[in-house]
């Protein structure tokens, strides 16, 4: 399995000198299983280039793992070229509703006044999938969704193929109302997405203090997701879902203050760029 | 070997629980204590440190409510019984004998916690200690 993230940022893109080594491009990785099955975690504006570059793959089948609807996970869904192409055979997983399915959430983005084309309009005509709360397959790989906390219906990914697991929570804010260190893991959330997982790409949106004026917005500060990821004895964080605010500098003055309060368990945390390739081998 | 995670609406409620000042009790849908928050402890006469989660034949048997007691029902006439049997809130007054050994008179008002619409993740129950009086 191989992973390489499109976009990293979070909330809104954020192109410009300031972030040109990390990236502006909203939460988007492509997954390569062994057998080639394509996987696509969130559709942020990071879907627009990888889609240029699955064109010449064409026609195939193509999954798209939504975490959840907020907009800058969806974003880039309507200028992923593949969604063009009526010989695409293409699926979209994503969060179950009580009230609407996943089809109409999507619907009320792709469709006037917010969009010009009606998603039923759209010539790939996509299947979509409430994710299953039991594990299923895709392509070589078993995948895992199950909720985690955040604003409304979202769920973290756990994608395991031939003894590697890639864990997959850009939007968590697992420290709401908890103090990490004093609870089970099963009061948790996202440990039974995360655990012993080899690389985990998470939520570290805030410094301690940007958090604590943001407390229930559903994002972690950097010692929440460092704390995290020991607790789910993950073997590589890789930090993700950058602030739009946060310059490149920040970032890794971010990275210095996780690096600091790692204790150790796993190797050292890093920073998601846009570009970065993982060999889960 | 993996720990399995409670249904996020558990974790979420627990924290809600463990944020307020009134005392709160959350179960499982098959009945078990999973949590109870500092401010229901003096009211069932022990810590959940100590307690730890309760299988619901340890809890009544622990706090003997009054329906138990006086063999007018089980769980199922209990507010939290309701409120996972029959899937809707509930509530009365009724004795109970915290793990002190004390009697109290409490109020009990429990809801069922839904994570979809058909998915029962447990219940949620709040009380409080009624004047004797």
């Amino acid at each position: 399995m191989r992973a390489r993230v499109w976009g990293c940022r979070g909330s809104l893109a954020a192109p410009g000198p300031e972030t040109i080594r990390y990236g502006g491009n909203t939460s988007c990785v492509e997954v390569r299983l062994d057998d080639d099955t394509l996987l696509i975690l969130d559709a942020g504006t990071g879907i627009r280039p990888l889609g240029l570059t699955v064109v010449d793959e064409l026609p195939r089948t193509i999954h798209v793992l939504l975490t959840h609807l907020h907009i800058d996970h969806i974003e880039g869904l309507a200028f992923f070229g593949p969604l063009w192409r009526p010989d695409v055979d293409l699926h979209v997983w994503g969060p179950p509703s009580p009230l609407r399915s996943l089809e109409r959430r999507i619907a009320r983005y792709l469709s006037p006044p917010l969009f010009p084309i009606h998603l039923h309009d759209i010539p790939s005509k996509p299947t979509f999938h409430d994710v299953p709360d039991e594990d299923w397959k895709l392509g070589g790989a078993l995948v895992r969704a199950r909720p985690v906390s955040h604003r409304g219906p979202t769920v973290g990914y756990r994608i395991s193929e031939n003894g590697q697991t890639l864990a997959f929570v850009p939007d968590h804010e697992p420290a709401l109302g908890v103090d990490l260190r004093s609870v089970e893991p099963e009061w948790v959330s996202g440990h039974a997405v995360a655990h012993h997982a080899d690389v985990l790409l998470h939520d570290s949106q805030y410094t301690e203090e940007e958090y604590e004026q943001r407390v229930g917005w559903g994002h972690s500060s950097v010692v929440h997701v460092v704390t995290f990821a020991e607790i789910c004895d993950v073997r590589q964080l890789v930090m993700f879902h950058h602030d739009p605010l946060h310059t490149d500098d920040e970032l890794e003055a971010h990275l210095r203050r996780a690096r600091e309060v790692h204790s150790g368990t796993g190797e050292t945390p890093i920073l998601a760029y846009e570009g970065m390739e993982l060999d889960l081998a | 070997m993996a720990t399995e995670e409670h249904n996020l609406v558990l974790i979420l409620a627990r924290g809600l629980a463990s944020s307020v000042a009134t005392p709160m009790v959350l179960v499982a849908p098959d009945g078990t204590i999973v949590y109870f928050n500092e401010p229901a402890e003096p009211i069932l006469g022990q810590t959940y440190a100590e307690a730890g989660e309760m299988s619901r034949d340890e809890w009544l048997a622990q706090f003997v409510p009054q329906e138990v007691e006086s063999g007018q029902g089980d769980l199922d006439a209990l507010p939290i019984g309701i409120a996972l049997k029959e899937r809707r809130p509930a509530h009365r007054s009724l004795m109970i004998t915290g793990a002190d050994g004390e009697r109290r008179s409490i109020a009990v008002t429990a809801i069922p916690l839904f994570a979809r619409t058909e998915e029962l993740a447990g219940a949620l129950a709040i009380f409080w200690e009624e004047d004797q009086a």
